[in-house]
């Protein structure tokens, strides 16, 4: 949707890049496994977190341009909160609405549904190249892979997913695609594929080189995809919003328009969008609006125009009554911004297509054995429920989603004994003392015993000095 | 006023100076104090870990000790918060119940409970909050950065009260230090990187003593500090409105 290009002092060598994402998904790495060779590169890491950091900052100066920004939160989550009670009802009215407007209506029941309705337009067209503006869903509905296997070529013209598809990457944030590369790489990546003079990363030169050879796309596919950010139930419309216009571009000049959106996307009237759109780009670049928020609503004459309606776990979501309010999500960002685990572990690391905060309540919904690391992929700091515009309580679901994930046996089993003796030694007063003298003894004349490569703690911090006596025994010899 | 000191099981075995400055504090505003000497731990670290089922021991043993004060104070956010948060009991609800309801993280039992107009303390040194996540966005003892909201502090609050001391303001105000209790190891590479640019914001604003309301972080922050052979020392809040 959007894409930033920071004028800033980065060196000009070329970083070694984390490993394309469909990579690490097949080799099982989890969050802590791929966070760790991210930290690696420490320059990388404090680059990564400043600019998100200026991202965040970006966010707070716009919701306080607005007094009444608590208010919009507030009004924002009723809004969500309405529609997931009242989704059945919302669904069919738009749907309604939909068709007497003359487009067509699929809905897929998961990922591989909705790639094969997609492909079945498609051919139904002979058509075996196509354009895409941003849409996550069909990250999340791996539509890309899909096409591929089947032949037809998709060229994303978001300009940040461009440009990790160029590199045959994933974005690595849900709205700045390419917040992870620097923009001399660009330069780089753009020499080698848009033969861009080589060792220019003049961000105009790159976004002129980008807009040349995406308008050559434009002008020839006859089919183009498009993401939806909000779907009015009252009137069977969809809003598309871009910083870019590649949406428009794409859906104006090609003959069929396929609009793909998760089933939670649906608002109920158009007036709601009055406050969605007020918070959705303050929260997620501190723009006060996308520069394009399109609305559709019927195709033109001679153009076909279609939505896919894809529920792929968002149903079972919905009845998981801890974690049903995730599906208020707008997808702005903002969790991913704020959120210190996620600036200083990049996007990849959370081997999802839907990364950081929200991802890591999302994820397990989908698949709980692969994503069962996710929610533990945070100190619960909090500090991403609080930005966040729909109001979702981030923090608490990551909490619960580790009570599931653990009972439902995701857990190791080392990790259960460790707890298991964890908890007999501190439900017991006597214990708890002996193995606190333990400690502080070891500390004292064997710290070798901890300090060493097996604990984690002493890697990078020292352990605690340990005091001659606990509190317990000071306060028997001063206070009893 | 009858208080039950609730101190967490680290602060017992490694800081007890905290522990004890606490207690101090307590006595000095008039409090009767009443140490329960058969107390472990809140539970939390199986809970946080994904065993909230498990620290149900250590949910009977808590209630049992704290039966019976008129207040509960603890000289940390995230043991308080998770008390308020998650405290059951199966012998006994009705206190367990009572119990979440009147336990306070020290700040806030000073100016909420106490309403403590003065602190008899010195201390004259460089002083950089770490506001501590669970008490800041748990408890809400300050005004979080990502609200729009009128500002308020209850640390800052007493620590103005602290003769020569100087609060140093920070790049980035309530950024989490990155301890997460078990998170500090099972997410070791960054865990300690976000203490360390924890650590450097203080540094860059030349402080001398680092503070807040959870000796946990500060535990964290104080290994960095040691392993890089800084200057800067961390000290409890109670240390300081105990100090001289
Ligand atoms: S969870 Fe909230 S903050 Fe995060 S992307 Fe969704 S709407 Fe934005």
């Amino acid at each position: 949707m959007f894409i930033v290009i920071r004028l800033n002092h980065s060196p000009l060598t070329i970083h070694h890049r984390p490993l394309p994402i469909h990579i690490i998904m097949t080799h099982n790495a989890t969050h802590p496994q791929l966070a760790t060779a991210f930290n690696k590169d420490e320059a990388r890491v404090g680059w990564h977190d400043e600019t998100l950091w200026w991202v965040r900052q970006k966010r707070d100066k716009a919701a306080w341009a607005l007094p009444e920004w608590e208010q919009l939160r507030d009004t924002a989550s009723a809004i969500k909160q309405n529609v997931l009670s009242n989704l059945h009802d919302y669904l069919v009215q738009f749907e309604q609405q939909a068709l007497a407007n003359g487009v067509k209506v699929h809905w897929a029941a998961d990922a591989k549904e909705h790639n094969e309705i997609v492909h079945s337009i498609l051919q139904q067209h002979n058509v075996t190249q196509i354009v895409k503006s941003k849409s996550m869903l069909t990250e999340e509905c791996g539509l890309n892979e899909y096409l591929a296997n089947n032949k037809v070529e998709v060229i994303d013209t978001d300009l940040g997913e461009r440009i990790v598809q160029l590199a045959n990457e994933h974005p690595s944030h849900i709205v700045l695609p390419c917040i992870h590369w620097k923009k001399e790489e660009i330069g780089e990546l753009f020499h080698q594929h848009l033969n861009t003079p080589e060792g220019n990363a003049d961000p105009k030169l790159l976004t002129a080189a980008a807009r040349e050879h995406l308008r050559e796309k434009f002008l020839t596919r006859k089919i183009a995809i498009t993401g939806v950010n909000f779907a009015v139930a009252e009137t069977g419309e969809f809003v598309v919003c871009t910083n870019e216009g590649n949406a428009d571009m794409g859906a104006h000049l090609a003959d069929v328009h396929i609009a793909c959106m998760g089933i939670e996307k649906i608002i109920p009237k158009r007036e709601h969008l009055g406050v969605l759109l007020r918070l959705l780009a303050r929260s997620a670049t501190g723009q006060p609006v996308t520069t394009y928020s399109s609305h559709f609503q019927q195709p033109n004459a001679g153009q076909e125009m279609h939505i896919v309606l894809v529920d792929n776990g968002r149903s079972v979501q919905l009845g998981r009554e801890d974690f049903r309010n995730s599906l208020k999500c707008i997808r702005c960002g903002a969790c991913f911004n704020t959120c210190p685990v996620y600036r200083r572990s990049g996007g990849h690391s959370y081997h999802t297509a839907i990364a950081g905060p929200i991802g890591s309540i999302l994820a397990p919904n989908l698949d709980m054995k692969k994503y069962a690391d996710l929610p533990f992929a945070s100190t619960l700091c909090g500090s991403c429920s609080n930005v966040c515009p729909v109001k979702i309580d981030i923090h608490n679901q990551l909490y619960k989603w580790r009570q599931v994930l653990t009972e439902e046996g995701h857990s190791p089993k080392s990790k259960t004994v460790a707890m298991k003796v964890m908890a007999t030694a501190l439900a017991k007063p006597g214990l708890f003392k002996a193995g606190g003298k333990m400690m502080r003894w070891v500390l004292k004349y064997m710290p070798w015993l901890v300090n060493n490569k097996m604990n984690a703690w002493y890697k990078q911090r020292e352990m605690p000095a340990p005091p001659e006596q606990s509190f317990t025994e000071w306060y028997k010899k001063n206070r009893t | 006023m009858n208080v039950g000191l609730f101190i967490p099981c680290y602060v017992n075995q490694f800081y007890p100076q905290v522990a004890i400055a606490t207690l101090q504090l307590l006595e000095k505003f008039n409090c009767k104090v009443g140490y329960p000497l058969q107390q472990t731990c809140c539970g939390q670290p199986m809970a946080n870990s994904g065993y909230e089922k498990l620290s149900q021991g250590c949910n009977e043993l808590f209630t049992e000790n704290f039966a019976g004060f008129d207040y509960i104070v603890c000289p940390s956010g995230s043991c308080t918060l998770h008390i308020k948060d998650h405290l059951h009991s199966h012998k006994d609800e009705k206190t367990a119940a009572s119990i979440r309801g009147k336990v306070y993280e020290l700040s806030e039992f000073l100016v909420d409970i106490l309403k403590v107009e003065e602190v008899n303390a010195v201390f004259p040194y460089r002083v950089g909050v770490h506001q501590s996540c669970h008490g800041q966005r748990g408890l809400h003892t300050s005004q979080m950065s990502e609200l729009v909201a009128a500002p308020f502090s209850k640390i800052n609050q007493l620590l103005n009260k602290v003769q020569q001391i100087e609060l140093v303001q920070l790049n980035r105000v309530d950024e989490c230090c990155g301890f997460g209790g078990t998170f500090c190891v099972a997410e070791e590479a960054v865990s300690a990187r976000m203490g360390q640019d924890r650590v450097a914001d203080h540094e860059k604003n030349n402080v001398q003593v680092i503070t807040g309301g959870d000796m946990s972080c500060l535990m964290h922050l104080e290994g960095i500090l040691r392993r890089k052979k800084s200057n800067v020392v961390v000290k409890h809040i109670a240390e300081i409105l105990n100090a001289g």
